[in-house]
Parts: structure tokens; sequence; C-alpha cells
């Protein structure tokens, strides 16, 4: 049985599942939390990424055992139901960034978290961290303004 | 094109047209519906159509209209009848509705339609054809329900029609300053005759408020939040999760298995073989056809990947691929050497242009590429006995229906799917080759409801792809440095030894045939079976790279600059004859796209030594594109691509941040398959298996892309594709500007060439 801490609530997972089952599956499988995708399962495209311990990490590269009692952060918790979106999301939401939209949740949770640490990113910076994720669609140009874009608007907030 | 994809598509595009004929010369096209409490309901009536257009819900909004509905409280709700693969009309389609019916774009609800064709005619995901075969439809669609709205304000307050005005979902008169919304008027619009459809006025361009502008997406309200869309979300009460394992040599077949120790394993609820059905290596949409295999149902994705890993099974190979990619490049260079097999087409005298002139030639080859949707396929199937429920992301649903039928042996009423948003579809899910493997798995497992799960490395190994190629070419200029004859020996794949594979095909008359008098299109076949389908701008995708990069080499042979070069091959303006999705290439367009991007991107302009502009030119669905890229190469032969400057000419725009998005797009994908991307086989088997060994560019390649529309008043075509082709030339020439180096190879990493 494990305890997982995912967006704010304590999840119990079962004896039923495999506890080195992928983060990525028992977010997907067992608890319904469909917003993080499956795009390879090998740690190359980070479709699956997600926050453990406010880091963005591949979450099929993770047992779901490694990550008990460290807290989890999924796309489905950067707002909660009918709360506010936030900066990221609405300038994901402004500056139309998807195409098909795939790969956009892991695209904006690696983004939440490198505006988390760097309020103020270069381009260099943003391709530093981004390069991790694979956009099929091409959309990155949009996701470099989208960042620059949420950077702006989160240092407005707090000034 | 291939050939199912293009007749059958084809065909369909007729059909509409005739109906749509039809429905113009008919009173009823649209048919109101008025019921207690109900408001506005309108429908356009198709001939043929199965059941009422709407029906009373207690009161709630009548449902099931194809367009437009609206209900008493003021709510609109238009109906996107085409998939959402990533090319935007989801949202696009329905602001071609918004825009005649003059409403609150941001107080709409857009809504996937039901799959029925009675209603909506073809729906599809393909050849840039959403925009083109739906604009004229939908604008009267909108502004027949505009009319009647304003007919009933008119009849309510006893004024003129034609003194009432419309914005933002309600009707004005001014005289007497009176306001009605859309949902006020609807009980009465309901009990109104409907206007002769042709009798409706339409809105002049520079009316419009919406088309034209930006858009955001329907969805991405929904995306950021990391709601299910997606096929791949679907989840059914009861649903079991499956593998389904195929044979490592394309086309093999499953004998035995150790299933009895696989049934055994964690979470595992059944294991079986599947048998192979119908033709699964030929690409079609509509075809009932499954690839041998071993399904394994269990209670999760996860413990049904870890038990495929567990299976030991025999295959026979008997009938599988045995290709080799090498030995086919080995063919076609010899092939190249001899007389084609066929001459397609000849016009002119080629022999003797090549004996006046100075001649040129070069041998292109391209690889073939996987779609690489960053969705996997997977389909979910619920078969019920007498009937079976699919939810699926496929770009032909329709087909998907017909084949699913054929295959369970249902009549097609009893197969109902749910259309799903797909992650990427670049083609691929135009193959309902999922579809059918979740239907089949769904009725051996007894009758419970599967979601099938494709491994990435499943979705490389298991593809339509890109079919790889050849071209030997041959071109001679004049004294004037004139083109004077193109010959194109082209060498492409067979499977049943009579027509090339899928999407494999080159027009006799293909650019720059339709624009020169001296020419000769020719073909020899490699016999293969190695499925291959349409992939975004099939055939332009690399018939575009070999005529650009070869026109290029023939300018430079003429001394000439390729801008003044390409705009003297087209010519006077004027339009060549039609292509497969309509009008030809005009020449006058062709001209005023390469001139536009010319000027943009400062063309002749100075730059330091290694880096260098290039340009190239390419019609395909309707559209005319014209690219320029700035590029440096170092001495390691590392590309790094700083700008892309495209300029279009299709028509008026319909969504401008979406079209913008495609065109950038569609410039990343380019930069992306011409640099690193190939699928090689040997012994009939794929030998790359996940992204490590096809690499996808990354967000720190990316360039500024810069994208600008003609405005011209064109009837307006698809953005999903023709932005594609002419991005790997307009690269190619420009490392050539910078270094002097020829790339005649897709990908340029087959030449040294790093991003």
């Amino acid at each position: 049985m494990l305890n997982l801490t995912i967006n704010g609530r304590t999840h119990t997972v079962g004896d039923d599942v495999d506890p080195q089952t992928p983060l990525l599956w028992v977010l997907r499988d067992t608890l319904g939390l469909v917003g993080t995708k499956y795009g390879c399962g090998v740690g190359q495209c980070s479709a699956c990424t997600v926050h453990l311990n406010g880091s963005p990490i591949q979450s099929c590269q993770v047992p779901a055992s490694a990550a008990v009692g460290q807290p989890i952060t999924t796309i489905e918790g950067l707002a909660a139901p009918g709360a506010p979106l936030t900066a990221v999301q609405q300038a994901w939401i402004e500056e139309d960034v998807a195409q098909c939209g795939y790969c956009q949740a892991g695209q904006i949770m690696r983004a939440t978290a490198l505006l988390a640490r760097n309020p103020q990113p270069t381009d260099e910076d943003i391709d530093r961290d981004m390069a991790a994720n694979i956009c099929r669609c091409g959309t990155y140009t949009r996701i470099r303004k989208a960042i620059h874009s949420a950077a702006a608007k989160m240092r407005g907030g707090a000034a | 094109m291939s050939s199912v994809y293009l007749p059958e598509f084809m065909q369909r595009l007729e059909a509409q047209r005739a109906e749509e004929a039809a429905m113009l010369s008919r009173r009823g096209f649209i048919k109101l519906t008025g019921l207690a409490g109900g408001g506005l309901v309108l429908g356009v009536s198709l001939p043929g159509a199965r059941r009422a257009l709407a029906q009373p819900s207690g009161g709630t909004p009548f449902e099931a209209n194809p367009y437009v509905q609206i209900d008493s409280t003021g709510r609109v709700v238009l109906f996107a009848k085409n998939p959402e693969v990533g090319q935007g009309v989801k949202t696009s389609l329905p602001l071609i509705v918004a825009e005649e019916l003059d409403v609150d774009w941001l107080e709409v609800e857009v809504r996937q339609s039901e799959i029925d064709a009675a209603r909506y005619g073809p729906q599809f995901a393909g050849g840039s054809l959403s925009i083109p075969m739906n604009y004229d439809t939908l604008r009267r669609a909108g502004a027949t329900a505009r009319a009647m709205l304003v007919a009933a304000a008119a009849k309510q307050w006893n004024v003129p029609a034609a003194e009432l005005t419309t914005e933002a979902g309600a009707v004005r008169h001014a005289a007497s300053n009176r306001r009605a919304t859309y949902g006020e008027l609807a009980d009465i619009a309901a009990t109104l005759p409907v206007p002769e459809p042709a009798s409706v006025a339409l809105k002049r361009k520079q009316d419009f408020r919406l088309l034209g502008k930006r858009v955001t997406g329907v969805d991405n309200a929904k995306l950021v939040r990391g709601e299910p869309l997606f096929g791949i979300d679907q989840r059914v009460p009861g649903m079991l999760y499956a593998a389904f394992a195929k044979a490592p040599a394309i086309g093999a077949r499953a004998v035995s298995a150790n299933l009895d120790h696989v049934r055994t394993l964690r979470g595992v609820k059944n294991a079986f073989i599947v048998a192979h059905q119908g033709d699964p290596l030929a690409f079609n949409p509509a075809g009932a056809a499954v690839l041998s295999g071993v399904a394994i149902v269990a209670d999760s994705t996860w413990n049904a990947l870890q038990a495929k890993k567990a299976l030991d099974v025999r295959w026979d190979e008997t009938q599988a691929s045995k290709d080799s990619w090498k030995a086919a490049v080995a063919q076609a260079k010899s092939l190249a050497t001899k007389a084609p097999a066929e001459v397609l087409g000849e016009a002119g005298n080629v022999e003797a242009a090549f004996a006046s002139g100075k001649t040129v030639e070069g041998f292109y080859t391209y690889h073939y590429v996987a779609h690489a949707d960053l969705e996997p396929q997977n389909c979910t199937a619920w078969f019920k006995g007498n009937s079976v429920e699919i939810w699926a992301p496929t770009q032909t649903p329709q087909n998907a229906v017909d084949a699913v039928a054929a295959l369970l042996g249902l009549p097609k009423d009893k197969v109902r799917l749910h259309q799903l948003r797909g992650g990427g579809g670049f083609g691929r899910r135009l193959a309902n080759d999922s579809v059918c493997e979740a239907a089949l798995i769904s009725k051996q497992a007894g009758g419970v409801p599967v979601k099938v799960q494709w491994t990435r490395e499943d979705d490389m190994a298991f593809d339509y792809y890109r079919p790889g190629g050849f071209q030997a070419l041959k071109a001679a200029v004049d004294n004037a440095g004139k083109l004077t004859a193109w010959q194109n020996h082209f060498i492409t794949f067979t499977m049943d030894g009579k027509a090339p594979v899928s999407a494999a095909t080159i027009d006799k008359t293909e650019f720059p045939a339709n624009v020169l008098g001296t020419h000769r299109m020719a073909q020899s076949m490699i016999p293969s079976k190695i499925p291959t389908g349409p992939w975004r701008a099939p055939g332009s995708n690399v018939i575009a790279f070999c005529t650009q990069s070869f026109l290029h080499e023939c300018a430079v042979a003429a001394n000439r600059d390729y801008v003044d070069f390409l705009v003297d091959l087209m010519g006077e303006p004027r339009a060549t004859s039609a292509g497969p999705f309509g009008a030809g290439l005009h020449t006058g367009r062709a001209a005023n796209v390469i001139k536009a991007v010319a000027e943009r991107a400062r063309w002749g302009r100075q730059l330091p030594r290694g880096r260098g502009l290039g340009l190239a030119f390419h019609f395909s669905h309707q559209g005319h594109f014209a690219e320029v890229a700035e590029v440096s190469v170092d001495a390691s032969k590392k590309v790094t691509v700083h700008k892309v400057w495209v300029v279009a000419d299709i028509g008026p725009i319909v969504n401008l941040s979406s079209a913008e998005n495609q065109c950038q797009g569609s410039v990343i994908d380019a930069l992306s398959t011409a640099m690193g991307l190939k699928i090689t086989f040997e012994n009939g088997r794929a030998e790359q298996s996940n992204f490590h060994q096809y690499p996808i560019v990354r967000i720190d390649k990316a360039p500024e892309i810069d994208v600008h529309f003609l405005d011209t008043d064109y009837p307006p075509t698809g953005c999903g594709e023709p932005a594609f082709p002419p991005a790997a030339p307009a690269i190619a020439n420009a490392i050539f500007a910078a270094t002097g180096q020829r790339i005649r190879t897709l990908p340029f990493s087959e030449e040294g060439y790093s991003v």
C-alpha cells in the first residue's frame, strides 16, 4: 500500500498495484489524473512531466514507490477546479500556444518550475530547460513567447 | 497521393458538391423546429437525412443540429464537424458560422459533432480540405440563422427587416432604440418560414468581425488544466487495458505463444492470439484489416505492458517483409543508369534540348520517415454482441465506422463512434488500424470495454510510413540562362508490381512540367512490403525538396539569381491545369509569393562567410508558399537556422493565430525531418524504436519564423500542410549559399550535417 500526496491530497494506492509501476501510470490509470501524458516511456519526450518536491521530473521514469512522502503536483493541481489559472496557464491561452496540445501539460509543468526558480529567464535559459520537452507540432516559438509573457505577468503581480 | 486516399476523398468531395448544389436549389434547406420552451433549432437539412433533425428533450435545448443551436436562455452552441488533431478546425469551422451569425464568440459553446454523413457530409481531417470544403456551407448556415432571427424581431416589433441590424447575439432597431437577444427571439424565429438560402446575404469581407483575426483555440482552457480530451484519456466503467504485440518483421503472423504463463502474470485478465485479417500492409482507412499478433488484456496499462515483455511468440515469417533499405539504395542507383520502366508523360523534344543546352544532373534520395504523433496510437472499444461503441482519435471517423462494421460483420448503424481529440495527426490517424485492433480485441476478450494502447516502440515499428524514394533528375539551360528541358526518372516502391505504394506517386504534370514546354516524367519501381501512407503534404513533402534543390542547381549552372530564375520560369500570370485538390498552380500567385518573401527576407544582402540565404517555392493543397531560410554552417557541418520567412497566398484567412501557428509548426516539422529523421529497414524490421533514434528537434534549435499571408480574394484554402514542403529545400539552398556544398539526401544527417 502506498500513500501518495498529490495536489495537496493524500491518495492511497492499494496492494493490487505493483509499487514499481511508474508514477505516470498510477496517476493515469489508478487515480484517473489523465492530464499527465504518455509519449515515449523512456524519458525522452517529457510529456509526462510532473513536480516532485517542486522539481520537474519525468513521471514515466519514477516508480510510484519512490514518490511516497514527497509532494507531487500534476497539471490538474496548478489551479484548483474553478479557481483562477496561474500566470503560465493564462499565457498559454493568450498566446494560443497549442496545436494538438498533447505535450502542453508537460511543457506547462516544466515552464512553471523554471519560472519558480528563475523569474526572468532569457531565451537561452528557456531553451536550456525546455529542450527536455518535445513538441511534435513545433509550437516552440510560442512556448518561448508564453514563458516571457507569464514571467512579465508574475513580476507585475508581485510588484 | 496514395491510390486509396485520394480518389476516395475526391469522390466524397464531388458528392458533397452535388449535394450542396441540390440543397441550394431547393426550398427547405434550413429546417426549423420550434417546440414549447425550446427556442430556435436550426438544422441544415441534407437530402436523405436519416432521422429528425431536432428532438425535444424535456424543455432543455434541442440536440443534434448540424451546426447551430440556440435556446431561449440565449445559449448558442455551434458544432464542429471534423476531427481535431492539432490543425485547429474545432475553432476555425465554428468561427465561420459565428461570423455570419453575428454572435459574441466568447459566449458561444463549441461542441464536437456526432459522426453522421447524412447530416454533415464527409467528416475527416486530411488534404488540408476542412476549410475549402466547408467555408461556403458554414457561412450559409450562420447567415440563414441570422436572417431568421432578424425576421423574428421584425415580426415582433412590426418593422421592416431592412431597418434591423445585428451584433453580438442581438437584433437592434436603431430608429426605435429597441434590442432583443437571440435567445429572446429564438421561440418566435422557430415559427417562421425558412428563407431561400441563395437569397440570404453574406457579409462583405470588410465587415468581418471575427474572420482574419486572432482567436485562441476553443479547447485551450481545458488543455491548460489537463482535462480529459484525447483518445488516450478515455475511460469507460469496467474498462480493461490491452497491449498488442506484433511481429518485429512486418507482416509476420503469430503461430503460438506462452499464453498460459502470461495469463498468470500480475493483473493479466486474458491473453490470446489475434489472426491476420484483410490486408493491413496496404493503407486503407476503411479497410477491415489487422496485423496478426498477441493481445494481452490487463487491469492497467503497466501490467499489460509488463506482460507483453514476458511474451515468447513463435512467428511465421513466410509472408513477412524482407525489405532492406541498403539493398533498395543499391537497386535505385542501378536503375538510374538504365532506361526507365515506363514514361508517365512527355512533351517537346527533350533530347534536342539536352543536346543544345548546358545540362545538369543530380540523383536525389529521401528516406522513409515515421509520423511519430506524440500521442501513440490508441483506441477504446466496447463490443456488445449486436453493436460496438468506439472512442477513437481518428482523422477518418466515417471510414473507421466502415472498417469496424466490416471487420465485426455488423451493420454500420450498429457501430457508434465518438470522435476524440488526437494528439497529432500528420496523416497517421487517417489509418484506422488501432481502431480495428481495439474492436476485435474487445470482441475476442468476450465483450469487455478495452483500451488498446500502443507503446512508442509499437508506433514507430508499425506505421504507414512516408515512403522513401529516389529521383534521377536531368535538366538543360540555354545561353540566356533559361530552363529549356526537365526530366525526372522517378524511382519508387511497389507492393503489387503494378502501381506505386500509397503516397509514393508523382503526377506527370508536377512542377515544373506544368509551366515548361519540354519535359519527361518517367518511372521505375522496386518491390517492397513496407506499409506506406500519407504523411503531412504527401508527395509534396519530398518532391519539393528534389525539385527546388535541383532547380537551384540549374540556376547556379546558369549563373543566375534564384529569385529571377524562378519568377522567369513562372512566365505570364496564368492558371495551370487543375490538380488533385482543386485549382492548379497559378503562376502569377506563385511569382507574387516568391517576390514578397524575397523582399521580407531582404534577399540579396551581403552575409558573412559561412552564412547564407536560401529560397524555395512549392504549390500544394491549393496553397502557394515561398520560404527563405537564413542559416550558418560551421566547419564541422553543424547548421544553425537563424530565421525562416514564410509568405503564403491561401486566400482570406479564417483564424490568423491558428494559420500562423500551422506555418510555424510546419517549418519546425520540416527542419526536424530534413535534418535528422529517417526510418531504415533491414530484414523487414524498422531499425529505429524511440525518440533517442528519432531526433525530433527541440526548442533550442527552433528558429525565429516570420509568417505573412498575402491579402487576396481567391477562395480560402487549407493551411495544415502546404507550408511544410518549401522549408527543407530553402534550408538546403541556404546551406549551399553558405558553403558551396549541395545536399541531395533527406535527411541531411546522411551527408554529415547536424543541427
